[in-house]
């Protein structure tokens, strides 16, 4: 578990990361946790000749909370969002589903920037950025862009950003109502056998929105637009529960793996669902 | 000099010998982050060594190009079956009696197999040249299901069949077949199939205990080093078995015992993996003595899951036989064993199938049969036992399943038939269908103990209630109590009936007091956790009066040392715990000389009083062991020569029986497949406690390893022979966020053979735990008409019994 050679480069801004970037082209990757692009390095699955830490680069650590919207730096920490207790009143749905992800020691160094930037089905942090409707700010050689985290995701690793763009920023519309973030896994420090995220709103007993997206039943997060549908206008009864996780079924396509068969994690999924949607539902 | 103001109780507090829970010496160091462990090792010119592994899983090699590695800074070497075959290294020995390829010789049998070793000046550079090495493989099928393997005409091992083509012998007799290992059998054939037969009632069942890992903490590795001014070859390893290491190197290179030193430092968890030798070892030794300089070579995680020994794989069938009331009246179990490439288990010779003839467990069966076959597959070699005693865990996974399948057979209660089927007191010394005389034991006030701490009755009543609230549709969750109660076969083993590739089971102690009244003993065992620089020294503590704290152990170095087999299938305190008492006792009988002499007495007028030798009938007249001590070495004393030492070598009459009564309480999410574990509680008999914090802290240990076999570690492989859990990924090593709060308790029927009564513990709780842990799930579907399902129960096969079940609506 040895990786291959590498440069290792720390910039101490923005314009230094691009340079590198632009320089080496697809042999440059930055890093940020480390702590899904240094196991792959090891398993010499990613080759990575230049690698650009950016840690040293300042502006991207930060939590803004304002009026409409919540901006968070792209290295702020899975552990600083647990910490942060007005991010956690305004958006507690972070903190619950920070908490399942991996383990503290993991959580220390693992960003919110690469857990949504590395673009691997099993995180937990792009389907939750969908369900908020969230948007990802890059910068590259041509200025900064945004882009909806509902657009973001192509594939498996395989995402909207363009090799030579970091993501410098996660901003997230004012989240309203009922939350849960329910997730299955085998065990502590366990990407998800299945997770749901849900944001819903209660309008005198009526569901007046929902959000609903999942986590590892697919190549991509899926943001399932059907289920959210399926609960507006209800009473979040029985038969609309069943309805959304029916529009979920038809969303998502897992695969098998060790955590078990299709059949296995479909039934899951739309277990797990129904709990994020009574869990989110009682507390809207 | 007299300290007459201690009370005699204060005195043997003083001692912290047996039944102290005294606190661990060993974990200053480790808490502290300074241990010593192989990996820590660095010598001047020390270069590193590792692996090009196949990526097949059977696969013939056409060549091997090494000239891209050998250009790659920093690669020094690069070493092939062809350069070890003139040494006669390319196959070495293995502990079961097999042999297997140091360095692939012509063809690979698993994934992971050894094919070069890179020797080079850091890991960094050994890293690159495995990349640069070029293998040409020809794919062969593979063959990973031992039922097709005994059917199919790819031979596997060459060596199995002569040149028409028919199988030849192996280690342990006639083969069935080229892929066919060997057949073990024991017990009456005839007898136990008469009885089955006619049996008022029988239960069949067939159960796949599956291949898993022990996967210490500390991988393997050693620290090879020759030295070629004085020939002599010092390896620091990850030796379970030192001595046995030495004498296994000594045969197959040819170099002379004396010549090698072996060196086991700290090592960090073996659980069994750490016993057998390994390619690493023959490489590491034999780059040492083409280059000169010291090479080291560790394993990483995935070469560790991956090639060293696994555990199990025992696909088992059973009947048993009762009558209507429930009395068993026969046994009989057919194993197939799948073994992998190579037969690399460490049996003793006689028991290829290990002590799998245990397997009538706390049972009075009248009648049993037993055979095993063992056979190859394209799957890593081993078949060690994990934190068991060759095979225990299998046996009493399999008598604890087939009991709860015969109460369902029965329509009966799981406790009441153990109950009613146990080995009464009275009838110790107990010899059992297949052969084993158990020394000692009390079953039937264990259990009633466990059953009582637990409530069992009304866990019962609230489990009923589940049942009946779950098909009223008021609850998704199911209650399942696993039981178990299982008789271990530890303290390998009588020379008369155990030994290693020819090497007796015995073990050792020796004993130096200094002269001021303190000392060292040095053992053939290796401690990984275990604590023995904290137990052994209270055995002796109260075996020669010095306090614990005065008496430092050590083991694991072959030059100081004396010869003992190691440290696995909890041998260690009822072989070498028994050696360390019995030099105790040597120690002590020269001392009552040394005093009587002192105290101008007659030897047989003084007696040992905790510290002391008394003047019988006058204890205010003494000498303290450490005034004796003392003397023993500075003073003449006519016909008694200078100094306190002594030695032993304990051959044991007979293995010790510790056994144990487990309940384990769960809820089963029937929906999600997720078991939480509400309560665990374990009763554990071994005897005499040498230190009640120890066995406790082996209760724990073991239970969690338990909870990991059975909830969901496994070593997986596909078609194709891939290794599907090759990281901690997908390996389940339970933390502290899996486990549930142990409750332990204890009887105390000790060995009636031993010197100190001591029956061993390390292993008990995961042998008694994984069918606790496992018929606590088959529990909780029992209403529903589950009869077995196998493990590992993780949330999916929990979920697909109960869909299986209908449960899913
Ligand atoms: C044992 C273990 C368990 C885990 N369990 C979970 C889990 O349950 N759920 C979960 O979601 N995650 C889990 N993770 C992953 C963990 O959360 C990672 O920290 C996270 O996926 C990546 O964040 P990072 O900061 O470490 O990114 P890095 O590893 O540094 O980078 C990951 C990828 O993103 C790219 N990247 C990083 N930052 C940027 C940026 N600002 N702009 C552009 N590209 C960028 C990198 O180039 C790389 O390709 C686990 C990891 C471990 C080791």
């Amino acid at each position: 578990m040895i990786p291959a050679a590498f440069e290792y480069y720390r910039p101490k801004d923005m314009a230094g990361v691009l340079s590198i970037l632009e320089e080496h082209g697809d042999d440059a990757r930055v890093m940020a946790g480390g702590h899904s692009l240094i196991p792959m390095m090891k398993l010499r699955m990613a080759d990575v000749p230049h690698l650009i830490d950016l840690q040293d680069v300042e502006g991207m650590s930060g939590i803004e909370i304002g009026v409409e919207a919540i901006r968070i730096g792209a290295m702020v920490t899975q552990h600083d969002i647990i910490d942060h207790e007005p991010l956690a009143s305004a958006a507690p749905i972070l903190r619950e589903a920070a908490l399942q992800i991996a383990d503290p020691q993991v959580r220390y160094m693992g960003t919110v920037g690469g857990n949504v930037a590395n673009g691997d089905p099993g995180n937990d942090m792009p389907g939750l950025m969908q369900c908020l409707d969230a948007a990802f700010t890059v910068v590259g050689p041509d200025g900064e862009r945004d882009i909806p985290a509902r657009d973001f995701y192509e594939a498996a690793y395989m995402t909207a950003r363009e090799d030579e763009e970091v993501l410098t920023a996660v901003t997230i519309p004012m989240p309203k109502g009922g939350y849960a973030y329910e997730k299955q896994k085998r065990k502590i420090g366990d990407y998800a056998t299945a997770a749901a995220a849900v944001q819903i709103v209660n309008d005198g007993g009526t569901c007046a929105s929902a959000s609903i997206a999942m986590t590892n039943l697919s190549d991509t997060p899926i943001y399932s637009e059907a289920a959210g549908a399926a609960l507006v206008g209800t009473s979040v009864d029985d038969a609309a529960m069943n309805a959304a996780v029916a529009a979920m079924l038809g969303d998502i396509d897992p695969t098998e793996d060790n955590r078990g068969p299709i059949a296995f994690k479909k039934h899951v999924a739309g277990v797990i669902l129904r709990r994020a949607i009574e869990r989110a539902w009682s507390r809207a | 000099m007299k300290d007459e103001v201690t009370s005699r109780e204060e005195r043997i507090d003083n001692l912290k010998g047996m039944g102290c829970s005294r606190k661990r010496v060993e974990d200053a160091r480790f808490t502290q982050g300074k241990g010593n462990y192989v990996d820590d090792i660095k010598l001047d010119g020390m270069i590193f060594g590792d692996f090009v592994r196949s990526p097949y899983a059977h696969a013939r090699i056409k060549s091997i190009d090494t000239a891209a590695a050998l250009e790659v800074p920093g690669v020094l070497a690069v070493l092939t079956a062809k350069d070890l075959e003139p040494l006669g290294l390319h196959w070495m020995p293995t502990l079961a009696g097999d042999k297997q390829m140091v360095l692939a010789d012509g063809k690979v049998l698993f994934q992971g197999q050894e094919v070069a070793f890179v020797v080079a000046e850091d890991r960094f550079a050994a890293a690159d040249g495995i990349e640069a090495v070029e293998v040409e493989y020809e794919e062969l099928e593979v063959l990973v299901d031992p039922f097709k393997s005994l059917e199919s005409d790819v031979v596997l091992r060459e060596d199995t069949v002569d040149e028409a083509g028919k199988p030849v012998d192996g280690a342990h007799g006639p083969r069935k077949h080229h892929n066919h290992i060997f057949t073990w059998e024991a017990g009456d054939k005839d007898p136990t199939f008469e009885v089955i037969d006619n049996a008022e009632v029988v239960a069949t069942e067939s159960m796949y205990y599956h291949r898993t890992h022990p996967c210490p903490l500390e991988t393997c590795g050693c620290v090879a080093s020759m030295d070629k001014v004085n020939g002599k070859l010092t390896v620091w390893g990850t030796f379970q078995a030192p001595h046995a290491i030495r004498t296994v190197v000594s045969l197959i290179t040819g170099i002379e015992e004396h010549n090698i030193r072996i060196i086991s430092p700290d090592i960090g968890g073996g659980f069994g993996n750490k016993v057998g030798a390994y390619p690493g070892y023959i490489c590491s030794a034999v780059a040492s003595i083409v280059t000169g300089k010291p090479v080291k070579w560790i394993e990483d995680r995935m070469d560790n899951l991956m090639t060293t020994a696994f555990a199990r794989d025992y696909h088992m069938t059973g009947r048993i036989s009762a009558t209507k009331e429930g009395k068993i009246t026969g046994l009989h179990c057919h194993v197939t064993a799948d073994h992998g490439g190579f037969d690399a288990c460490a049996d003793p010779t006689k028991f290829p199938a290990g002590f799998m003839n245990i397997c009538t467990g706390s049972y009075d069966i009248p009648t049993a049969f037993l055979e095993v076959d063992g056979v190859y597959t394209n799957k890593a070699p081993g078949g060690v036992s994990y934190r068991c005693s060759f095979r225990v865990t299998e046996a009493v996974y399999f008598i604890e399943r087939m009991i709860e399948v015969l109460a369902i057979e029965l329509n009966m209660d799981a406790a009441e038939l153990r109950r009613i089927n146990f080995i009464k007191k009275e009838q110790f010394p107990y010899t059992a269908a297949l052969g084993w005389e158990y020394d000692s034991g009390d079953y039937h006030t264990a259990w009633d103990k466990a059953l009582k701490a637990v409530d069992y009755d009304g866990l019962r009543a609230e489990q009923a209630q589940r049942v009946e609230d779950f098909k009223a549709g008021k609850t998704r969750s199911l209650m399942g109590i696993g039981l178990s109660f299982f008789t271990e076969i530890v303290g390998a083993g009588p020379v008369k009936n155990c030994d290693i590739l020819g090497l007796g089971m015995f073990d050792s102690c020796e004993i130096r007091i200094h002269p001021t009244g303190s000392a060292i003993a040095r053992l053939g065992t290796i401690s990984q956790g275990q604590g023995h620089a904290t137990t052994f020294a209270q055995i002796l503590a109260s075996e020669i009066g010095l306090p614990a704290d005065s008496i430092t152990i050590e083991e694991g170095d072959t030059d100081t040392a004396p010869y003992g087999l190691g440290t696995y299938g909890s041998r260690s305190t009822p072989v070498a715990g028994a050696a360390t008492a019995m030099a105790g006792r040597k120690i002590r009988a020269k001392a009552q000389m040394i005093a009587a002499y002192l105290l101008e007495v007659h030897d047989d007028d003084v007696e040992f009083d905790v510290d002391r030798f008394v003047v019988k009938g006058a204890p205010e007249r003494f000498k303290t062991m450490k005034e004796i001590a003392f003397a023993a070495y500075n003073q003449a004393i006519p016909g008694i020569e200078p100094g306190l030492e002594a030695v032993s070598y304990y051959d044991p009459p007979n293995m010790t029986y510790p056994f144990g009564a487990y309940v384990c309480v769960m809820d089963i999410d029937v929906d999600t497949g997720v078991a939480d574990i509400r309560r665990f509680y374990a009763l554990d008999d071994c005897g005499t406690r040498i230190n009640p914090m120890v066995i406790e802290g082996q209760v724990h240990g073991g239970l969690t390893e338990a909870l990991a076999v059975a909830l969901g570690q496994e070593i997986a492989y596909d078609d194709m022979g891939n290794v599907k859990t090759g990281t901690l990924m997908d390996f389940f090593l339970p933390t502290a966020w899996e486990v549930p709060n142990y409750e332990t308790d204890y009887t105390v029927t000790p060995s009636p053979h031993h010197p100190i009564g001591a029956k061993g513990v390390g292993e008990s709780p995961h042998v008694g735990g994984v069918p606790c842990f496992s018929n606590a799930i088959q529990d909780a579907f029992r209403p529903f008409g589950n009869r077995h399902t196998n493990m590992p129960h993780d949330h999916w096969r929990i979920w697909k019994t109960a869909n299986e079940l209908g449960l899913h609506g």
